[in-house]
């Protein structure tokens, strides 16, 4: 390859990388915090659908992504409400809850959006939410190209793994979610109440997990299309694991997962190169399997009762 | 104490008796608020959906067609879930199945009928055993959560399978993405006709009897549904876990790799890309719903195979999507839970 297109091609999939990391690491830095608090949301694939399909029908009804992106953030709530009812107050199993929630968002989606939409005569598409150019930062060469001209739920991330390490890391709250995944037991004797603080947790991680559907809705692709999580949600999962359990470390993490999707679109598009688009579209799947192989010594830092519900 | 056992067993054995009753009208109720609130006429769509799935004999085959992957898978599941191993890959070993089945019985299509019918079976079912095993052994050496691996087996299952329908394996003319038929030797016998019933379902009703028997009336079951309770206590009673989770997933794997045989051998006598329609998530819940006893799955399997048959039906005369049933189908597996069956039991409780 000469050397300017590949600087181009090196700058275009840099680019797309942060893009195509921002739904899997809201997610992700959502399951933080409800794994931090001992319980395992299998679910977050069904959650994610959920949260896309509410903000794209309530952004395209009434015009405005952020009241778009508020009801999908309010529809996630309101899974983990249900979400925690089931584990938490029920006891039930985590992993059998998670994979109902999975099937109830594909179903409830899936059947909405081909009761409203799919016979709609109507222009489906939305105004997404456009890239916001950095003053003078966005036209430095390359670096501008890659970090400055992001839509605004991209940047968001950059507030976002901040807050939420100061959150479990530098508050009482972040202090009480961490010890109820703990030790719950010892958390329960110094007066914290466990139910609730696993309640707030989960909640706290489908909110973020409907950010990262509505992402792909408002910010993304501009209209819902059936199954348009695509495994994200699992990868998602992965992400939580690799990363150590950490936001930064889901920041990290999921920004590489970003570079599979990133490199798949972008060799799809190339026509010299003969590879069959299914085994670039298996790349971050197959991504996945490998982090989960190679960093398994990992394991050893998840918290103490994931999985596990209290008394 | 006695007393108080078998009182709890009573209890218990009722509770779960009678748990798919009750967790059924839930679903279907909360399903047609769903629909209304869609603007549609529940009554109708569920009339609708009884009679695509029971109007005359032809119709009830279909749904014995319908429910035959459904009983593989979830009765390989349920082997797999009591030993507490979480394979959501269900979907990939039945794809693997499929693609091994319909190499076979394209490639070696010249063998007499007597060969080529169990060598097509067999080789689904150990291409998905092996699938399966493959995310077993990923959490035996590398603690890899099977969750996770599994979910993403199945994707990579789903893209090789695309691959080969467009690419190596294409039928001659080039048509359309799908293989060739496989060779007649190959067919399973369609003992109904004009329906199209065929041996696969008594296959499958046969492997379901049998996982039944192994898991609960031989010592290996035993020691299967122990690692599921409790691995650490099974390890300390000097139970291998790591085979047995391998056992349990190459159980689990081959049922659903056997599953995707028959389908091709019986239905599709070809591979396409959507061979299955998420088949592999319904049995989940199928074996889920009899608290997954392989013998309960056999009825789950069967009234699942009548919810699908029955919103295809649903969806050409009501119009309603027939993507409905995956919804039923979750709220199937919460009412479940809702009745404490997959209640988590404590350690201490246990001890």
């Amino acid at each position: 390859m000469e050397l300017i297109p590949s600087i181009l091609f090196l700058q275009g999939i840099l680019a797309a990388t942060w893009r195509m990391a921002t739904p899997i690491l809201y997610a992700a830095v959502g399951e933080v915090f409800s794994e931090k608090a001992g319980v395992i949301n299998i679910g977050l694939e069904g959650v994610m659908l959920i949260g896309a399909f509410s903000a794209y029908s309530v952004a395209f009804e009434s015009g405005s992504l952020w009241l778009g992106l508020l009801v999908g953030i309010l529809a996630g709530i309101l899974s983990g409400l249900i979400f925690a009812f089931f584990t938490i107050t029920i006891k039930a199993n985590q992993i059998v809850v998670g994979a109902a929630f999975n099937m109830i968002g594909m179903g409830i989606t899936g059947f909405l959006y081909r009761s409203m939409y799919a016979v709609s005569a109507v222009p489906l598409g939305l105004k997404t939410f456009q890239s916001v150019e950095i003053p003078f930062l966005s036209s430095i060469p390359f670096f501008g190209e890659v970090l400055f001209k992001h839509n605004i739920m991209v940047y968001g991330t950059l507030l976002l793994v901040p807050l939420a390490t100061f959150v479990l890391y530098k508050t009482a709250f972040g202090l009480s979610i961490r010890a109820v995944g703990e030790h719950p037991k010892a958390a329960d004797t110094v007066g914290v109440n466990v139910v609730r603080m696993r309640y707030v947790s989960v909640m706290i991680g489908t909110a973020l997990a409907a950010v990262g559907g509505a992402f792909l809705v408002l910010a993304y692709a501009d209209q819902f299309v059936e199954g348009v999580v695509s495994g994200r949600g699992f990868i998602a999962l992965a992400v939580v694991v690799f990363g150590r359990w950490k936001p930064w470390g889901a920041f990290w993490s999921s920004l590489l997962f970003g570079i599979f999707y990133a490199l798949q679109l972008r060799i799809q598009t190339m026509p010299d190169v003969n590879i069959p688009y299914q085994f670039l579209q298996a790349l971050p799947y197959l991504a996945t399997l490998v982090v989960l192989v190679g960093f398994n010594k990992r394991r050893v830092q998840a918290p103490k009762t994931l999985g596990v519900p209290y008394k | 104490m006695d007393f108080v056992s078998i009182k709890k067993r009573l209890l218990k054995f009722s509770r779960s008796a009678w748990t798919p009753f009750a967790a059924i009208p839930i679903a279907l109720g909360i399903g047609a608020i769903v629909l209304l609130i869609a603007g549609y006429n529940p009554l109708q769509a569920y009339a609708a959906m009884w009679q695509g799935a029971f109007k005359d004999r032809t119709a009830i085959t279909e749904v014995l067609i319908k429910a035959t992957p459904l009983i593989f898978i979830g009765a390989g599941l349920a082997v797999a879930f009591r030993c507490s191993i979480w394979n959501i890959g269900a979907e990939g070993q039945f794809y693997a199945g499929a693609v091994a089945a319909t190499a076979v019985g394209i490639y070696l299509g010249d063998l007499p009928r007597f060969l080529l019918v169990p060598l097509v079976l067999i080789a689904g079912a150990s291409s998905g055993a092996l699938w399966g095993m493959l995310a077993a052994f990923l959490k035996n050496r590398f603690g890899a959560n099977e969750v996770v691996t599994t979910i993403m087996l199945n994707y990579i299952a789903i893209f090789i399978t695309g691959w080969l329908v467009t690419g190596p394996m294409i039928e001659t003319a080039g048509l359309f993405a799908q293989t060739a038929k496989i060779s007649q030797n190959a067919w399973l016998w369609r003992f109904l006709p004009p329906t199209r019933l065929h041996t696969g379902f008594i296959l499958a009703v046969v492997v379901a009897l049998v996982l039944y028997i192994i898991i609960f009336k031989t010592s290996l079951g035993y020691t299967i549904r122990a690692v599921g309770i409790n691995p650490e206590a099974a390890r300390y009673a000097g139970i291998n876990v790591k085979r047995k989770v391998l056992l349990a997933m190459a159980i689990s794997g081959g049922a659903a790799g056997l599953g995707g045989a028959v389908e091709v051998a019986a239905i599709s006598y070809r591979l396409y890309q959507l061979i299955s329609p998420g088949y592999g998530f319904d049995g989940i819940a199928v074996s889920l719903l009899v608290n997954n006893n392989p013998l309960g799955v056999i009825f789950s399997g069967i009234l699942f195979g009548a919810l699908r048959s029955g919103a295809e039906v649903m969806q050409m005369n009501a119009k309603v999507p027939s993507v409905l049933v995956f919804l039923i189908q979750g709220l199937v597996v919460l009412s479940v839970v809702a009745f404490g069956v997959y209640s988590y039991v404590s350690k201490e409780k246990e001890e």
